[in-house]
């Protein structure tokens, strides 16, 4: 017998390893299924604490150098680039005067229409300082965790658009499923034919778009959303645009190259909160009182409120849908030109040199401006909708 | 090709300093995690699996390849965001399949090497895929093509760790 387990002592080692993984394994899985939780999370902390800090020490080093190199060395060609830039920014402010008449526009059609989105009301930047190493596993490693307000679940996106979202968190570092894993399905809309479908990896890293039925008509070129039915992305971010559009089977299998370069990941944002209100931001919300006030103003006003007691923002209240929608009533001190302080401006702690180009980009829900005190005087294209509201006599 | 038979007397078994045996597959899982930020292609390869194959080789030593290849793997599973056990499985069998040809071929020669190396990195995907798909339930593609052209990169610089790690090697 001696002899038998002589002879067969590594061979039964190695049954033994090879057990006692396979056990492991099935009690991860079975954890998994039932409480969605990891049933081995120390030896994944041990791990991560092993290997973050360096990744953390080399990632901040080589930051440093290239500031260094690119901010007080290599500043070949700086003049011409902002001579540049500064055209380029001249031209976009024009633009963004057009799109910004647009958008208070679409506000307002919104608030008409009683819509609700979800905005993002606080965002963390954090630094990709690794990855799981794996092809099969598309992973990467932030250097914020539950210390800055990390959680399970989040959404992660760049500058360009979305990334991932945060699967686990340990005290200093989280770990986010990039988009094009194969394990990960975000809901996705199309945004010119707004068909919807999930994005999913697959295994050569690449981005499919499925479930969109193999009549429907897509494009290559087209641009593709997060339709925020996942309930972890807030609806309309970049996700990327069609490359490949194949037939076969009762999907479309739509190929996508992605916004955001997640190979080349560096600075992302986690949206750490969300909020759900309707689209009428402070600007909206100025527009409507203004109408109020113009109501208020005019004597052909039909439903005017029966006692002067009553409340002036009743009237206001009844005089318009948009009103009802966009804002809170209108009170005798707004009437009088002091508005009580709107809801504070979104809470941002992000980091300002990965908010800036952020903020640049139609890529985020909106947040909310700062908001005024005083009631402005509407601007012309803030007036005209209430001109035209129910109830509201032109001037 | 240089493939010769040697008997168990002429082989010779390689120890390595504690140093060495912890830093090296800790700096390889770190490489590894580190790498593809910045050069996205080195995600076809698998250093960890290299020095497993080469610890494994070099001790001669089944019980030790095992061991070393059940912790290489392990510890890289715990990066990844699938169950831990994948890659433990995998390079488990790998060490001890690669200790126990250790003692049986001449594994000095780089022509061996390549083809050791070529040879392990298959079973180890097909080990990994197997498990992924038969016992965790992952839906994992596989492409024969890629994971050929990606057995014979990893084989080839796997000769080139090999011959730098020679030099930490020490007679047992």
């Amino acid at each position: 017998m001696e002899n038998l387990m002589g002879r067969y002592r590594n061979v039964s080692i190695l049954a033994a390893a090879i057990f006692l993984q396979i056990v492991g394994l099935a009690v991860q899985v079975k954890v998994k299924r039932q409480a969605d939780n990891e049933s081995s999370s120390l030896i994944r902390v041990w791990a991560v604490t092993t290997v973050t800090p360096l990744e953390k020490g080399i990632v901040r080093l080589q930051a440093g150098g290239n500031r260094i190199w690119s901010n007080y060395l290599y500043l070949r060609g700086v003049r011409q680039e902002n001579r540049a830039l500064q055209q380029q920014i001249q031209q976009l402010q024009l633009e963004q005067v057009r799109l910004r008449q647009d958008a208070e526009q679409a506000k307002r059609l919104q608030a008409l229409l009683g819509f609700k989105e979800q905005f993002i009301a606080k965002t963390a930047a954090a630094q990709v300082i690794g990855s799981s190493g794996s092809e099969q596993s598309r992973i990467v490693y932030l250097d914020k965790g539950t210390n800055q307000g990390i959680a399970a679940d989040m959404a992660v996106i760049s500058s360009d658009g979305v990334v991932g979202k945060v699967i686990r968190v340990f005290a200093n570092t989280s770990q986010v499923l990039l988009i094009n894993d194969q394990s990960s399905g975000v809901g996705a809309i199309l945004e010119q034919s707004r068909l919807q479908g999930i994005l999913k990896g697959k295994a050569s890293g690449e981005l499919v778009l499925d479930k969109i039925m193999s009549d429907e008509e897509v494009k290559p070129g087209e641009k593709v959303l997060t339709s925020g039915g996942d309930q972890i992305f807030p609806k309309g971010l970049p996700i990327g645009s069609v490359t490949r559009v194949s037939t076969g089977g009762q999907f479309l299998q739509v190929t996508l190259q992605p916004s955001a370069s997640l190979n080349h990941l560096e600075e992302v944002l986690v949206i750490t909160e969300k909020q759900d209100r309707e689209p009428g931001t402070a600007s909206g919300s100025t527009a409507a009182r203004a109408a109020d006030i113009l109501a208020q103003r005019l004597p052909s006003v039909p439903d005017k409120p029966e006692t002067p007691a009553a409340s002036s923002g009743q009237s206001a209240a009844q005089g318009s849908t948009a009103t009802q929608n966009a804002g809170p009533p209108a009170t005798k001190t707004q009437l009088t030109g002091a508005v009580p302080a709107p809801k504070p401006p979104a809470a941002t702690d992000q980091d300002p040199k990965t908010a800036k180009p952020l903020a640049a980009k139609p890529v985020v829900v909106p947040v909310s401006k700062p908001a005024t005190n005083t009631v402005q005087p509407p601007a012309p294209s803030q007036a005209q909708p209430p001109s035209q509201a129910p109830g509201d006599t032109p001037q | 090709m240089a493939v010769s038979y040697t008997s168990q007397r002429e082989i010779e078994v390689y120890r390595f300093s504690l140093p060495v045996t912890v830093l090296v597959p800790l700096l390889a899982v770190f490489l590894q995690a580190f790498i593809p930020l910045r050069f996205p292609f080195f995600l076809h390869f698998d250093l960890p699996l290299l020095v497993v194959i080469f610890f494994a080789m070099a001790r001669r030593n089944p019980t030790a390849g095992l061991l070393t290849g059940a912790a290489v793997g392990l510890l890289q599973d715990s990066l990844t965001g699938h169950p831990i056990g994948l890659y433990g499985i995998a390079k488990t069998v790998v060490g001890y399949g690669a200790s126990s040809l250790g003692v049986k071929l001449d594994v000095e020669n780089a022509g061996t090497r390549l083809l050791i190396t070529v040879g392990f990195y298959i079973v180890h995907q097909v080990l990994y895929f197997t498990i992924a798909r038969g016992l965790v339930g992952l839906d994992l593609g596989w492409s024969w093509p890629h994971e050929l052209l990606a057995a014979v990169a990893n084989a080839l610089l796997g000769v080139f760790l090999f011959a730098l790690m020679d030099k930490l090697k020490q007679r047992a």
